[in-house]
C-alpha cells in the first residue's frame, strides 16, 4: 500500500502487512469461487454458445453486421436525445436560476415553488406524461423533425433536468467572489451585462464538471422510453434484437457495457476537468465561501 | 381531479405498495452500500478493485438494463422469484454504488490530520474511529447521502413501471389502459403520490442537515 488515500488506517507495520496478505487471499478466492459458480450455472445453461453470442461479437455471423447496424441507430438515437434534452437543459435551467437571482424576495416563492414541484417527481412519470399526455391537450409534435415521441422524451428530460441545472447555474453564481459582480458594476455594467459577461462565463468554467457528470444522468435516462413508448434508442434496439434473436443475457451484456463504456468515459472527462480547475483555481477558492465544489443534484 | 377521487382506494393502494418498495430498498441500499464502501476503503487490494468494479458497473448502467438484467438474467443462474423481488433487488444493486461514493467521499473528506492528531494523543484504531473519524465523517456523508436516497425514492417509480403488480406506477396504468381514464388527470395522481414522498422527505433531511452541518 503505497498510496495513502484514507484517514483510516497509517502506513502498515509488518504485522499489519501480514493480515493483509491473508486477507487478499481469501478475499481472491472468495471472489474466484463466486465467478466460477456463476460461469458454471451459465455453462449448465448453455449461455456461452456461439450460436447465442455469435451475432454480437462474430464478425462472421450472418446477423452480425444486421445486429451492430441497429445497436449502432440506437447509440446514435440515445446521444442525439441525450444532447438535445442536455443543450435545452442547460440553457432554460440558467433561464430559471437568473430569474430567480433578479427577482424580489416574495416575487421568487412561485419560482422556487415550482423548480421544489419538479425536482421531486420521477423523471419517468414526467416522460410518461409528455409522451402520452401532450397529444391528449392538443399539443402535436409528430410534424417536428424526429417525431412525437422523440420530442416528448426530450421535453420530459428537459423537464427534469433544468430544474436540477437552475440550482446548479446558482451555487456555480453563488460560489464566485463578490467582489466580482461589485467590480462589474463599478466599471458601469448593468445588472443585465453583469451577469452575461461576467458572471455566468465564470459560472459555467466552475460548473463544467457538474455539467458532464449529469449528462451521464440524462443519457441513462433517455432508455426510459423503454417503458413509454417505442424510440429506436439504445436499450430499445437492445430489446427488438432479444425478440429476435432470443439472446436476453448476451444482448444486455453487450448493452450494458456500451452504456457503461460511454457513461465511463464521460465521467473521466468530467473528473480530469474537475482536477484541472482545481490546479487553476485553488487560490481562487480561498477567497470565495462556498469554493468551487458546485453539487450535482439528484446523484441518480 | 374528478378521476383520482373516484379511484382514491386504488391509489392508496398502489401508494402503500410503493412506500413498501421504497423502505426495502432503501434498508437494502443502505446496507450494501455500506458493505462496498467498506470494500473500497479497506487495506486489501482485491477488495478495493471489488469495490471499484461495483462502482463503475452499476453508476454507469442504466436503472433499466439493471432491472431488465435482473428480470432476464438471474433466473438463468437458477434464481426464479417474483418481478417485485427482481424489481427491488435492481434499485438495491443500482443504488448501493452511489451509497458507496457518497459514504466514501464523506470518510475521504476527513483530513489525514485529524487520524494522526487521534493518534498521537494516544488512541486506538477504533477509539481514534469512533471518537474522531466517523462522527465528522457521517456529518459529511448526511447530505449526499440524503439526495440519494430521495434519488431513490424518485427511481421507484421506474421499478413501478418495470411492472411490479399494484404500485402507484400499475395503479396509473390500470386505470389509464384498462378502464379508459385519460392519461393526464390519473398520472397527475400519480405524480402527487409521489411529490407526498418526495417533498417530505426532502424537507426531513434539510432539517437533519441544519442538525448536523459543521462548520469547516
Amino acid at each position: 500500500m503505497s498510496q495513502q488515500d484514507t484517514v483510516l488506517y497509517d502506513a502498515q507495520g509488518p504485522k499489519a502487512r501480514r493480515r493483509t496478505r491473508i486477507g487478499t487471499a481469501i478475499a481472491v478466492l472468495v471472489l474466484i469461487a463466486l465467478a466460477v459458480v456463476v460461469v458454471l450455472r451459465l455453462a449448465e445453461r448453455d449461455q456461452f454458445s456461439m450460436e447465442l453470442w455469435g451475432p454480437l461479437i462474430n464478425p462472421g455471423n450472418e446477423n452480425f453486421e444486421l445486429v451492430w447496424e441497429v445497436i449502432g441507430e440506437g447509440i446514435v438515437n440515445t446521444l442525439k436525445a441525450a444532447i438535445v434534452a442536455m443543450t435545452l437543459s442547460v440553457v432554460i435551467g440558467t433561464l430559471i436560476a437568473v430569474a430567480r437571482l433578479s427577482l424580489g424576495r416574495f416575487a421568487r416563492i412561485p419560482l422556487i415553488g415550482f423548480v421544489e414541484l419538479f425536482r421531486g417527481l420521477p423523471v419517468v412519470i414526467l416522460v410518461y406524461l409528455s409522451v402520452r399526455a401532450l397529444p391528449d391537450v392538443g399539443v402535436d409534435l409528430s410534424d417536428w423533425p424526429g417525431g412525437q415521441v422523440f420530442w416528448g422524451l426530450i421535453i420530459g428530460l428537459t423537464a427534469y433536468n433544468m430544474v436540477i441545472f437552475a440550482e446548479v447555474v446558482r451555487a456555480g453564481i453563488a460560489s464566485l467572489p463578490r467582489g466580482q459582480r461589485e467590480a462589474a458594476l463599478a466599471t458601469g455594467l448593468t445588472n443585465g451585462q453583469t451577469m452575461r459577461i461576467v458572471l455566468l462565463p465564470q459560472a459555467f468554467r466552475i460548473m463544467l464538471p457538474a455539467i458532464i457528470s449529469q449528462l451521464v444522468v440524462v443519457l441513462k435516462d433517455t432508455s426510459l422510453v423503454v417503458f413509454v413508448a417505442n424510440f429506436d434508442e439504445l436499450l430499445s434496439q437492445g430489446e427488438s434484437i432479444i425478440r429476435n434473436l432470443g439472446n436476453p443475457i448476451q444482448t444486455f451484456t453487450v448493452i450494458a457495457l456500451l452504456y457503461i463504456a460511454i457513461n465511463y468515459l464521460l465521467g473521466r472527462l468530467a473528473q480530469y476537468i474537475q482536477r484541472r480547475q482545481g490546479r487553476a483555481s485553488t487560490r481562487a477558492a480561498e477567497t470565495t465561501d462556498a469554493g468551487p465544489n458546485v453539487p450535482v443534484g439528484g446523484g441518480a | 381531479m374528478g378521476p383520482v377521487l373516484e379511484n382514491l382506494d386504488l391509489y392508496v393502494d398502489g401508494f402503500l405498495t410503493s412506500l413498501s418498495i421504497i423502505v426495502v430498498a432503501m434498508v437494502g441500499s443502505l446496507l450494501l452500500g455500506l458493505l462496498i464502501a467498506a470494500c473500497r476503503v479497506s487495506p486489501v487490494p482485491p477488495l478495493r478493485a471489488f469495490g471499484t468494479f461495483w462502482v463503475s458497473t452499476f453508476r454507469n448502467t442504466p436503472l433499466s438494463v439493471v432491472l431488465f438484467f435482473c428480470a432476464f438474467g438471474l433466473p438463468e443462474l437458477g434464481i426464479n422469484r417474483t418481478f417485485y423481488f427482481f424489481g427491488v433487488l435492481g434499485l438495491i444493486l443500482y443504488t448501493s454504488a452511489f451509497v458507496c461514493e457518497a459514504v466514501r467521499s464523506g470518510i475521504n473528506s476527513v483530513s489525514a490530520g485529524q487520524a494522526e492528531a487521534a493518534r498521537s494523543i494516544g488512541l486506538n484504531f477504533t477509539q481514534g474511529l469512533r471518537y474522531v473519524v466517523l462522527p465528522q465523517a457521517l456529518r459529511t456523508v448526511v447530505p449526499p447521502l440524503g439526495s440519494v436516497i430521495i434519488a431513490m425514492f424518485k427511481n421507484s417509480a421506474v421499478v413501478g413501471a418495470f411492472g411490479v403488480g399494484g404500485d402507484l406506477w400499475s395503479t396509473g396504468q390500470t386505470l389509464t389502459s384498462a378502464r379508459g381514464y385519460e392519461t393526464l388527470p390519473i398520472f397527475i395522481g400519480v405524480a402527487i403520490g409521489f411529490l407526498l414522498i418526495t417533498l417530505p422527505a426532502g424537507a426531513v433531511l434539510q432539517v437533519i442537515e441544519r442538525k448536523v452541518a459543521i462548520a469547516r
